[in-house]
């Protein structure tokens, strides 16, 4: 493989990056669960790249127990948004304010 | 140019590309559909770093489960009613996206300060799986692995029963006597069932 690893993690960073700007400017649950997934992804790229710069497959296992952990987060998460939304009618994190101070 | 460039320098533009399009885009929707995009760009380059595996569970769960269950959310709540946005700390907007440059400049820095950006990966990657990524990484992952592989199977067991308690609807439990009266009663429909609101 030719291409240097640094500009994998550079992709990653930037995917990180965009992720983080995401869950700052949004106050739509969902959108700031999408840009979750995406910071996800992009952590598991970083896994990845250091899995071949180092001749190491714990690398790859690692990004693979993080992909399960990211499914059954999802699946916890989706589940609260639904039942959010149930009970207030909206999902704009700004009205979940019970527990905020 | 050698073929793992090739392939690198067209995926990585479009992943972030695809990326741009979820955050600027005002359908969530569509922001689904770049995620999908943006998932598959990456797995593509799981492929150029000889992860083989990852790249097919990269593609069965990022972009196909995860993503389905996110648009049937959307589906689930209503796409209409769902997308809303409200925009009262204008100042949030700008300082995110500084921060954001700021963050990718630290990158490009730490990673110039450390591996630098000429090295390349090492060669026998290969030789460490003489029969294929997948059965390389089951081998280290029964071997090396196992207890934690074991604990993620708990992980998702808890993880599934947790979301069908937290979405499950509130249902009236009708008892055997209630039941009785309203087959009593008769003439209209059979035991309907209240929901709870």
């Amino acid at each position: 493989m030719r291409t240097p690893i640094a500009y994998f993690l550079m992709l990653a960073g930037i995917l990180f990056a965009m992720g983080t700007v995401g869950v700052l400017i949004n106050r739509n649950a969902l959108r700031i669960f999408m840009s979750v997934e995406l910071q996800l992804n992009a952590v598991n790229l970083t896994l990845v790249s250091f899995a071949r710069l180092h001749n190491d497959l714990g690398g790859q296992v690692l990004a693979f127990f993080s992909m399960v952990v990211a499914a059954a987060e999802v699946v916890v998460g989706l589940a609260i948004i639904v039942s959010i939304y149930r009970r207030r009618r909206t999902i704009d994190v700004d009205a979940a304010r019970e527990m905020r101070w | 140019m050698p073929l793992d460039d090739v392939v690198f320098w067209v995926f990585a533009p479009i992943a972030i590309a695809a990326a741009v399009g979820m955050l600027v885009t005002r359908s969530v929707v569509y922001a689904a559909l770049f995620l999908v995009v943006n998932f598959g760009c990456i797995a593509v380059t799981y492929l150029v770093l000889d992860a083989a595996f990852l790249f097919a569970v990269q593609i069965i769960v990022y972009a196909g489960a995860i993503m389905v269950l996110f648009l049937f959310v959307i589906m689930l709540l209503g796409v209409d009613r769902i997308d809303v946005r409200s925009e009262r700390l204008w100042l949030q907007r700008p300082i995110a996206i500084v921060l954001a440059v700021g963050f990718v400049v630290e990158v490009a820095t730490a990673l110039r300060a450390g591996i630098g950006f000429a090295t390349h990966a090492p060669e026998g990657f290969d030789l460490l799986q003489p029969a294929g990524n997948t059965q390389a990484v089951a081998e280290v992952l029964f071997r090396d692995y196992f207890f934690p592989f074991e604990a993620t199977s708990i992980l998702l067991i808890v993880a599934a029963i947790a979301a069908m308690v937290l979405a499950q609807r509130k249902v009236r439990a009708v008892t055997q006597a209630e039941l009785g009266e309203e087959l009593a009663d008769g003439s209209e429909d059979e035991a309907e069932v209240e929901v709870a609101p």
